[in-house]
């Protein structure tokens, strides 16, 4: 359905001077116009300027001319646009959608809807009737196609009713080429090559000249002509498809969207600057919850006081990103409020969004479960790796060698374990491996190899038992030829420390001089 | 100052008579430091210890316990004296679940321990720093065992060569290795782990001494009776270092 709204503008005038058509100031002639580079040009015209042969895009000098009485205001374009975009969303009681037709009309889509208003006439009358009660002077018609609603709704008269049964080609084809939504240039062009109606044009795609004779390079010649014309506004051919339902036509449509907004009426009136804090916490709190169910965050937020008088205070505040957090924004607002004037109290507070943006819902209370709870073993991980660093938070797991430091290596925390061989513990291992084997200094050792007496870190241990030696020979296919094998001891001195030291090779296996003892690990 | 809610000498005496003597199987405090020598690896093992006893108690939730981590805080000196962990040397039940973190300074240890306890995946938290850092005050020591008792996951601190200072830890001991009970089979060996443990402050618990045996299921404990002191006749008792002649 497309509605047209042939004298918005001025329709938007008389509501605002509060006169009836052809009634008070209307009865005059007058125009809305706009200043240009070359003077004043007229937008839209009454009734009564149109009888002196005043049109639109004249300029305000020849009009004057013509009547020199004529009244001038000038014109709102802006406002115009804005209160189509109202009437679009307006106009969603006819229909699931709606599509701004700029610059003055409104197509509203009607599938499948007729019925629930007792038939498409009906509909139109309902339509009409009530933009008439708005003061809207309007044309609407009905067709299978947004260009075919178009164009009867601007040249086929009052309220046209298109069936998709009909033929639709035969129905439109005595509307003017102007119906096909074409720039003024192109139209020119159509006017110059005689083109008139719509049914040349289609005569001549369907490869007919008037006379009936077949022509099939008639549609080849017109795609030449305007080969170069890509949009649908510049290009006949295109539109008339699009008219026909031959091509798509994908329109904006129009959503509403509402700030959001919350407010609070008081019982008493409030003059302390202390209530009107908790107040407006208390708005925070209801805007972040209302923000927090539609999954968005405030860029600007507009604080209205409304005095007990009747004077309204505002308070505009803007982030420089999206959120929604109450003390966030009680803070912000806090500094705004110190010169308010209460006079004889605020009655009603209202806080609205005037501009918000997608904020992902957060959970904020994460510290505090975690608190409550404890935190997960994984948060926990990620925490320490985060500010220890990855290799400081590891977890031993065995490899497969016999070198008790390469017996072990280190992974991730929480990656599964490697698959393993199990390993026979034949011999008892120490609880910690000191990172690099430090040297000892035997002082006395026993005839059976062991040290009976040795000196580590400036403290001499007396050795009062032994079990020995396990001997862990080199890992001969990854390591050089002059490695030494190593004989382990498990020592315990008279204190009771309890140690695990080697000796590095033997004194015959001619790798090297006398071999020297090493502590590596240490026994709880 | 109301002297009325302070107990009577009387009460002292009677309290001092309901607080136990110390036992394995006592309830184990949540924040804990064992003090000792940095040569030895007394500490470590005795923390996994009182862990492994501590958990062994807590029959309740044994089966959720049984397969939580265990967290072992080093800070790089502790490391540096005294080694890594070594996975084939560890208590059978904990070696797949130990996690190891080396942090680079105390602070960061302290981090470390407290985002620890905050876990509730963890069994218990191990701690070992070395000496006395700045950073292991008084301060840092109450907020350990606040946050212990919080979320309920045991702390073991060991302290290697460090002098007992400040601290909140609710049982302090201070260890050092004692000679072991020799193993059935070769008497010449290093028999299992043994530890002279000294009790020297605790909250619910009388100060005292203990030798501390690792055995396989439990962990024994023997009290060590002081001698007696010495009877010096007539001399002058507590003189301590001072000349006698200044008394």
């Amino acid at each position: 359905m497309a509605i047209w709204c042939a004298d918005l503008a001025l329709d938007r005038w008389r509501h605002s001077e509060g006169c009836q058509r052809g009634e008070g100031t209307d009865a005059a002639p007058l125009a809305l116009i706009t200043e240009t580079a070359h003077g004043p040009r007229i937008d839209a015209v009454n009734q009564a300027a149109r009888a002196h042969g005043i049109a639109r895009a004249m300029m305000l000098a020849d009009a004057r001319t013509l009547c020199p009485t004529i009244e001038v205001r000038p014109s709102d374009p802006a406002g115009d646009l804005a209160f189509l975009e109202r009437l679009a969303i307006w106009a969603q009681r006819w229909g699931p959608w709606s599509a701004i037709d700029p610059s003055d009309g409104l197509l509203v889509d009607v599938t499948a809807v007729a019925h629930l208003f007792g038939g498409e006439r009906r509909m139109l009358a309902d339509v009409e009737a009530r933009c008439a009660a708005r003061g809207l002077h309007i044309r609407t018609a009905i067709g299978p196609t947004a260009g075919a609603a178009w164009a009867l709704a601007h040249y086929a008269g009052q309220a046209a009713i298109l069936d998709p049964e009909d033929d639709v080609s035969a129905r439109l084809a005595d509307l003017p080429v102007a119906a096909l939504r074409l720039d003024n240039d192109v139209l020119l062009v159509l006017k110059r090559l005689g083109l008139k109606r719509l049914g040349d044009l289609a005569g001549i795609e369907e490869g007919r000249d008037r006379k009936g004779h077949n022509d099939i390079r008639g549609r080849d010649a017109i795609h030449r002509r305007f080969r170069n014309r890509k949009s649908p506004a510049a290009n006949p051919l295109v539109r008339m498809d699009q008219l026909l339902g031959r091509v798509p036509e994908p329109l904006l449509p129009v959503v509403p969207i509402t700030a959001p907004m919350v407010q609070r009426r008081l019982v008493e009136p409030i003059r302390h600057r202390q209530l009107l804090d908790t107040v407006v916490a208390d708005l925070a709190e209801d805007m972040a919850r209302t923000l927090e169910a539609r999954g968005e965050g405030a860029r600007r937020l507009q604080l209205g006081m409304w005095r007990v008088d009747g004077e309204v205070l505002t308070r505009d505040l803007e982030m420089a990103a999206a959120t929604r957090d109450p003390s966030h924004i009680c803070r912000l607002f806090a500094d705004r409020l110190d010169d308010i004037d209460a006079g004889f109290g605020i009655e009603m507070l209202r806080l609205r969004a005037s501009w918000s943006q997608p904020l992902a819902l957060d959970q904020s209370d994460l510290e505090a479960a975690a608190e409550q709870h404890g935190t997960s073993l994984a948060a926990c991980m990620d925490r320490l790796t985060t500010r220890l660093g990855r290799d400081a938070v590891q977890r031993p797991v065995p490899r497969a060698s016999h070198i008790p430091e390469r017996a072990q290596s280190w992974q991730p925390p929480l990656e599964p374990e490697p698959a393993e061989q199990h390993q026979l513990a034949f011999h008892t291992r120490p609880l910690k491996l000191l990172d690099r084997p430090e040297r000892i200094s035997v002082l006395y050792a026993a005839p059976e190899g062991y040290p009976r007496r040795f000196s580590w870190r400036g403290q001499v241990c007396e050795v009062a038992r032994v079990e020995g030696p396990e001997r862990i020979a080199p890992e001969w296919w990854r390591e050089k030829g002059s490695t030494r094998l190593r004989d382990y001891y498990r020592i315990e001195d008279e204190a009771g420390r309890r140690y695990w030291i080697y000796r590095n090779g033997l004194p015959t296996d001619g790798r090297g001089g006398m071999p020297d003892w090493y502590l590596q690990g240490l026994f709880a | 100052m109301d002297t009325s809610t302070l107990p009577k000498a009387a009460e002292l005496a009677v309290r001092a008579a309901r607080n136990p003597r110390w036992q394995p199987d006592a309830p184990m405090p949540l924040h804990s430091e064992i003090f000792t020598p940095a040569t030895q690896a007394v500490g470590a093992g005795a923390a996994f210890a009182f862990a492994q006893d501590a958990l062994k108690g807590a029959a309740g939730d044994a089966a959720s316990l049984e397969e939580r981590s265990i967290l072992w805080v080093q800070d790089a000196r502790a490391i540096k004296l005294g080694g890594r962990p070594y996975r084939a040397g560890l208590p059978e039940g904990l070696r797949h679940r130990l996690i190891h973190v080396a942090a680079k300074t105390p602070e960061d240890a302290l981090f470390a321990m407290e985002e620890g306890l905050r876990c509730r995946d963890l069994a218990v938290v191990v701690g070992e720093v070395a000496g006395n850092p700045r950073a292991l005050d008084f301060t840092a020591s109450r907020r350990l065992t606040l946050t212990a008792e919080k979320h309920g996951v045991p702390l073991l601190l060991v302290r290697l060569d460090a002098q007992a200072d400040l601290s909140s830890a609710r049982m302090r001991w201070r260890l050092t290795s004692a000679p072991s009970s020799p193993p059935r089979w070769n008497i010449a060996a290093p028999g299992r782990a043994s530890w002279h443990a000294e009790l020297f402050r605790a909250r619910a618990h009388p100060p005292g001494e203990w030798i501390l045996r690792d055995e396989p299921e439990r962990l024994a404990a023997e009290r060590v009776q002081k001698a007696p002191a010495p009877d010096h006749g007539d001399l002058v008792r507590g003189s301590g270092a001072r000349s006698l002649a200044a008394l």
